[in-house]
């Protein structure tokens, strides 16, 4: 018997704006004026966030924070693109997602000041608690996508993840539960090329991340993760094929981590300045800034209005998170089950 | 009422909640048309169709991981796990989610989810198919531990953490499966969790066990004036139930199929001399298995407590 071949398998690559901000015309999804400007808006919000967090940080006013700079359009481009039924299950390092979908500005301060009373999701967002602990909150988001099945709910499950979580055995287990059962969910890697010291290329031997989704029979597609539009219209796409039946997505947004991997690290250990000033230069938000200028929707005084409008929210947001109470020790045992046992209730007494 | 074993026990109860309840749906390995490795589930597919009796693939923390998403999105699931030696695999999604998505979320997300595995020794079967390590599970906040000692308190206890509003691991002990037949209601009833029951009145001595131990210690302490209770919950602790009968008998021993060391017996001895010792007459003392690994089949007897070692322990407490 000759060899034969059983099968050939190609990744895309996705990519609407280049790097000056000129679009590939017949790639541009489908928003509306406002909307363009909404996600710049938010793209700014979200970095103005985070630059004030790390500052908060250095002030001692909040506790150890993972940065998001760089990554704003990978975040806010496909959170823009999901409906608020949609069950969302974030990593650490997702802020630009949570500010997108509408999430409290104080309470996401709050949570990363160390109280955790900001990590309740107000009613009608479906956003699980943070996961500090790197990719085992990927198949919860299969296991929403089985309920939603069930239930014969419209909703898609999205888990987000960075490079990292693609070596743990989570991230297998539930890409392959989610392509047995040809589920309503979304995977959303923010490739930001380091697992704190560890590059992307000594934590997987492939050339993309996107190509793992062969192996489990699912969708898999790496888009320009500074492109915001690119990031959209792979979102949307995903969700439809989700929504009509056709089975799970993994989306690799190919992004770069611009800070350190947290407050309490110190990137220039281990990595050259020359390939951050690299991407320097693919600024998702000043690319989508030429973009939305050359197409005289935006010019210098209304982005300085953007930055301004995005510095009063985040002023506020910190001054209610400065004013809300600190909790009580009663409060740890609150939440660890619905009925406490005579120990704890005894112990709740004496905290 | 029916004479029923274990096995028919879980089965019933999945049946009738299951019947009762269309959030109840089953998943785990061979659990849909092969019923399970030990038949637990057999014809619950048949009857109630895969897309609540479903087959997954191999994936013990995917099995578990995938249902906490569903517990938390409107679903009751109930994950087997084919043997506790493999819920290892598994510990990470119990330990780092189930037991605190309602802490972590404060409320707003919770775990209404059962973990159904057989535990435990003496069926003679390859390595991590015979372990008894619920210790490591007790000391999770948030994550309740159960254990039925026969088909009643399996029906009952079964029908309990189906309707907890928080995670149960549901430990089936392997050797006691098919060993002991019972009355088992056809109706409706539970045994409240976190409540343990006493087997056997007596008040020389109180005899702590749970799971299979608890057949080995009924038949050992036969000829002793001893109260036999049976913990049911390992966590939370039913320490009234506990304590009222040590300040009766003023002895205590304690039964488990663990290694000694930091098994549950250390907790249960340490309550005891914190809120009872001036009631005790003689030290508490612990049967249960060395510290070492649990052997294969050749050396498992050797391993496990005996009668003799029981009947020892209550000789040595009797003393006093």
């Amino acid at each position: 018997m000759a060899e034969e071949t059983l099968a050939t398998f190609t990744i895309r690559r996705l990519a609407v704006l280049d790097e000056h901000g000129v679009a590939d015309e017949p790639l541009l999804p489908a928003l509306s004026e406002e909307e363009l400007l909404r996600l710049h808006e938010l793209m700014v919000l979200a970095r103005t966030f985070d630059q004030r967090a790390l500052a908060l940080q250095r002030e001692g006013r909040l506790g150890t924070y993972p940065p998001i700079t760089g990554q704003e359009a990978a975040q806010v481009g496909s959170a823009f693109a999901l409906d608020p039924t949609d069950r969302v299950f974030p990593s650490f390092r997702e802020m630009g997602v949570h500010l997108t979908l509408g999430y409290p500005v104080d309470r996401l301060y709050q949570y990363w000041a160390g109280d955790e009373r900001g990590q309740r999701a107000p009613e009608g967002l479906e956003i699980f608690p943070v996961c500090v602990s790197v990719g085992s909150h990927i198949p919860h988001a299969v296991g929403a996508a089985i309920a939603a099945r069930y239930r014969k709910e419209e909703a898609v499950a999205v888990a987000y993840f960075g490079d990292g979580a693609t070596s743990k055995g989570d991230f297998h287990e539930a890409l392959n539960l989610a392509g047995v059962f040809r589920l309503p969910a979304l995977f959303i890697c923010q490739n930001n090329q380091w697992a704190i010291s560890v590059p992307v290329k000594e934590q997987t031997a492939a050339v993309s991340l996107a190509q793992k989704a062969l192996a489990y029979g699912i969708e898999g597609v790496q888009v320009d993760g500074n492109d915001v539009l690119a990031v959209y219209r792979a979102t949307r796409e995903a969700l439809e094929r989700a929504r009509s039946g056709g089975g799970p997505t993994f989306i690799e947004c190919l992004t770069y981590r611009m800070e350190d991997h947290t407050t309490a690290d110190d990137a220039a250990r281990y990595r050259p300045p020359e390939a951050v000033e690299a991407w320097k230069r693919k600024d998702p938000i000043s690319r989508l800034e030429r973009f939305l200028t050359g197409r005289e929707l935006l010019d210098d005084g209304k982005i300085a209005d953007v930055h301004t409008q995005a510095v009063a929210t985040i002023d506020a947001a910190v001054k209610a998170m400065e004013a809300i109470p600190p909790p009580s020790p009663a409060e740890m045992f609150d939440y660890t089950c619905a009925n406490l046992g005579r120990r704890q209730v005894a112990q709740r007494q004496e905290a | 009422m029916a004479q029923l074993n274990m096995v028919q026990a879980i089965n019933l109860a999945l049946a009738q909640e299951m019947e009762r309840d269309d959030r109840v749906v089953l998943l785990g390995e061979d659990v849909g048309r092969d019923g399970g490795v030990f038949r637990v589930t057999e014809g619950l597919q048949e009857r109630f169709g895969a897309e609540r009796v479903m087959d997954t693939p191999l994936a013990e923390s995917g099995i578990v991981g995938a249902a906490i998403g569903m517990a938390a999105f409107g679903l009751r699931p109930v994950a087997e796990i084919q043997f506790l030696g493999f819920a290892y695999a598994a510990f990470d999604q119990l330990a780092t989610h189930a037991s605190r998505l309602r802490g972590r979320s404060r409320g707003r997300f919770t775990c209404p989810l059962v973990v159904r595995t057989p535990y435990g020794g003496g069926i003679r079967a390859p390595e991590l198919h015979e372990e008894s390590s619920e210790a490591f599970f007790c000391h999770l906040p948030g994550l309740k531990v159960v254990v039925p000692s026969g088909p009643y308190s399996a029906k009952g206890l079964l029908l309990a953490a189906l309707r907890d509003p928080d995670p149960v691991l549901f430990l089936e002990p392997t050797r006691l499966y098919r060993m002991i037949r019972e009355e088992v209601p056809e109706e409706d009833y539970t045994v409240p969790l976190g409540t343990a029951r006493v087997a056997r009145e007596g008040s020389g001595v109180t005899v702590i066990a749970w799971g299979s131990m608890l057949e080995r210690t009924l038949k050992a302490a036969k000829p002793y004036d001893a109260e036999i209770i049976d913990l049911l919950t390992l966590n939370p602790l039913d320490l009234e139930t506990i304590l009222s009968s040590v300040r009766k008998t003023g002895r205590l021993v304690i039964v488990h199929e663990a290694p000694l060391t930091c098994g549950l017996g250390a907790e249960i001895a340490a309550t005891v001399a914190a809120e009872a010792i001036l009631s005790l007459r003689g030290p508490v003392l612990r049967v249960a298995a060395p510290d070492v690994v649990m052997p294969l089949p050749k050396l498992e007897d050797a391993y496990l407590p005996t009668a003799e070692q029981i009947q020892a322990a209550l000789d040595e407490v009797l003393k006093y």
